[in-house]
């Protein structure tokens, strides 16, 4: 059990979710960020199906890491993605079809996303796979945390429910409230993106550049 | 003006290093230097000292801005007792107007003066002056009947991350103002287009109760073009009336609260002009690149209402003169180079032009067409300069 939760594969899970997140600190996977933030549902099935992929996906190189010829080893690794977000995708379409088409071709751009192929590349390409598999849940993780607040802050002030429930009384808008359309669009994720990276180094003083 | 320096002068030793209020020393010389040109000078370098410094310009252009405040103040009165057909005078209409804008400029002024006041005293800066504008122009460019909690919003959104996260006055890449306005845009868009907002319909603390004619419709002129069926359209006012090109320039029509009358306007761009505040090239190029589009679109364009409204009406209906005036020769999103200003300014016309006429969804194009500009301005001035590096190399090469 020692060697399960060691030092290193204790730093290797926590990194990702703070100081080395993907989102907020190497600034990769922004595109799906905007993309599939407007609401809190999609963003969380989202956020599920990155996990998922980038977990196992970087168990499945590493195991093969030493087996890969390095000439080819994008090929290999994109064919490992796809697989993957092949079968996240038909379980989608099985079993939350709605979901599935709100988020549209996002599940399957999953495959170019940034953070796989960085993770693949720069992990589980050189360790083992235990690591491996902690370094792709901390990622999906610290992806998945971004998302959750952008999707939750766009939901609520954009149209006023979470989750497709109404959150905000109706007596709100008899008063004069309303909803925010431009939560709605996908510059305001960016901004909001931006507001996570300020609170963050706001917080944490030793990732401000000079 | 005696007094008041003695006054400043007594109580300024409170807010010194080591004074009472000493953490309340940026508000302080906030106040001082408005009131007072601060004769304290720079330390390094070598600069040319005149008696304008940058509070002085701002006022300038506030004062430039008063005509069309106060027409606009007017006009929101005359709209409305035209609407519900009550005839009164012309105090009882300008009070009507100055009582429906002045909460708007007391919410854009409380809430971004505010946050500058609280950013400086958080950074340790000196207030900055750059609001003061910005303050005064954020009531001239909503229409009427804007709920003053999203103005307060939209100031808050323009003024931290338009301004302040990049660095404060001077440093702000987009023109704060028109930040405002298209947050409100997109945001709450039913407040900001359509035909039920440019025209206040209800009472204001009371005044002008009545109900409104049968006749009214609140369409301003580019919103008729914009949904017009066919492609001659006869503009109307708010009561039916027809109205053309003297109207628009006069400015007793619907649309946003200072941007209705290019005489006022203009009276502030002669005021501009004459201190040499605002650059004559910027605003000319912004009239003729504005007139030249849609000269051509009226030649050759489309076959819309849009495309066949004349050239010379597209420049005083809308924002056009308003945007052209005070928006476009904003000096610190403009660009700073002589032959870049040209270029700047035609761009927003032409851009205004092509948005107004190609795109039905905005039937005004002036606050996309300059913030669009105000991104490239950098780019121009790079050129600008580059092109005259060189110039000069290709002459200091020595030929064989």
């Amino acid at each position: 059990m020692s060697k399960l939760f060691s030092e290193k594969t204790k730093q290797v899970f926590l990194g990702p979710l703070s100081k080395n997140n993907p989102i907020t600190v190497q600034v990769l996977g922004i595109c799906s960020a905007l993309a599939v933030t407007a609401n809190l549902k999609p963003a969380l099935v989202m956020s599920l199906s990155v996990i998922i992929i980038v977990a196992f996906s970087n168990v499945i190189i590493s195991l093969l890491r030493n087996t890969i010829p390095n000439r080819i080893r994008i090929i290999v690794q994109l064919v490992v993605v796809a697989a993957l977000v092949t079968i996240v995708s038909e379980i989608l379409k099985a079993f939350a079809y709605d979901v599935s088409v709100q988020l549209s071709v996002y599940i399957g751009l999953i495959i170019t996303n940034c953070i796989l192929m960085g993770r693949l590349e720069a992990f589980a390409m050189a360790n083992k796979p235990w690591e491996s598999f902690v370094d792709g849940l901390g990622n999906g993780i610290g992806y998945a945390v971004i998302l959750i607040i952008v999707g939750f802050f766009r939901e609520l002030l954009g149209a006023g429910s979470l989750m497709g429930y109404k959150v905000i009384p109706q007596s709100f808008y008899d008063a004069g409230y309303m909803n925010n359309g431009l939560m709605m669009m996908p510059p305001m994720a960016l901004i909001l993106v931006a507001c996570i990276i300020w609170v963050h180094r706001a917080k944490n003083k030793d990732l401000q550049e000079k | 003006m005696d007094a008041l320096k003695k006054i400043v002068d007594k109580v300024k030793p409170h807010f010194e290093k080591g004074g009472k209020l000493e953490k309340f020393h940026s508000v302080f010389d906030g106040f001082e230097t408005f009131l007072f040109v601060p004769n304290t000078t720079s330390k390094q370098g070598t600069h040319i000292h005149d008696a304008v410094d940058s509070k002085r310009t701002m006022i300038v252009v506030v004062l430039a801005l008063v005509p069309a405040l106060l027409f606009g103040m007017y006009n929101v009165g005359y709209q409305h007792y035209l609407a519900i057909n009550q005839d009164v005078n012309f105090f009882e209409t300008f009070i009507f107007g100055f009582l429906a804008v002045l909460p708007l400029i007391l919410v854009s002024y409380g809430v971004g003066l505010g946050i500058e006041f609280v950013v400086a005293q958080i950074k340790g800066h000196e207030i900055q002056e750059g609001f003061l504008v910005s303050g005064f122009l954020i009531p001239l460019i909503v229409p009427v009947d804007t709920p003053l909690w999203m103005v307060a919003v939209a100031t808050a959104f323009a003024v931290i991350f338009a301004k302040e996260v990049f660095g404060g006055t001077g440093m702000n890449i987009f023109n704060v103002a028109l930040v405002t306005r298209a947050f409100l845009f997109f945001a709450y868009p039913t407040f900001m287009s359509g035909d039920a907002v440019w025209v206040r319909t209800g009472t204001t603390f009371g005044l002008g109760n009545g109900s409104i004619i049968d006749s009214f419709s609140g369409a301003t002129p580019l919103g008729q073009i914009a949904v017009s069926p066919t492609t001659q359209v006869q503009l109307g006012g708010i009561t039916g009336n027809s109205i053309g090109f003297i109207d628009g320039f006069i400015g007793l029509i619907p649309g946003s609260v200072g941007e209705t009358s290019v005489i006022a306007i203009l009276l502030g761009a002669v005021l501009l002009l004459v201190t040499r505040i605002a650059s004559w090239k910027t605003m000319l190029s912004v009239f003729v690149g504005g007139a030249a589009m849609a000269w051509i679109f009226n030649t050759i364009g489309p076959d819309t209402a849009a495309a066949h409204f004349p050239w010379y009406n597209h420049l005083v209906f809308g924002g056009f003169a308003f945007g052209a005036v005070f928006m476009a020769t904003d000096p610190v999103t403009s660009a700073r180079t002589e032959k870049g200003k040209w270029i700047y300014g035609a761009l927003i016309g032409i851009m205004t032009i092509v948005i107004r006429v190609l795109n039905p969804g905005y039937p005004e194009g002036m606050m996309l067409a300059i913030l669009l500009m105000n991104i490239f301005a950098p780019l121009i001035d790079f050129y600008v300069v580059d092109a005259n590096i060189n110039r000069r190399l290709k002459r200091a090469t020595i030929k064989k």
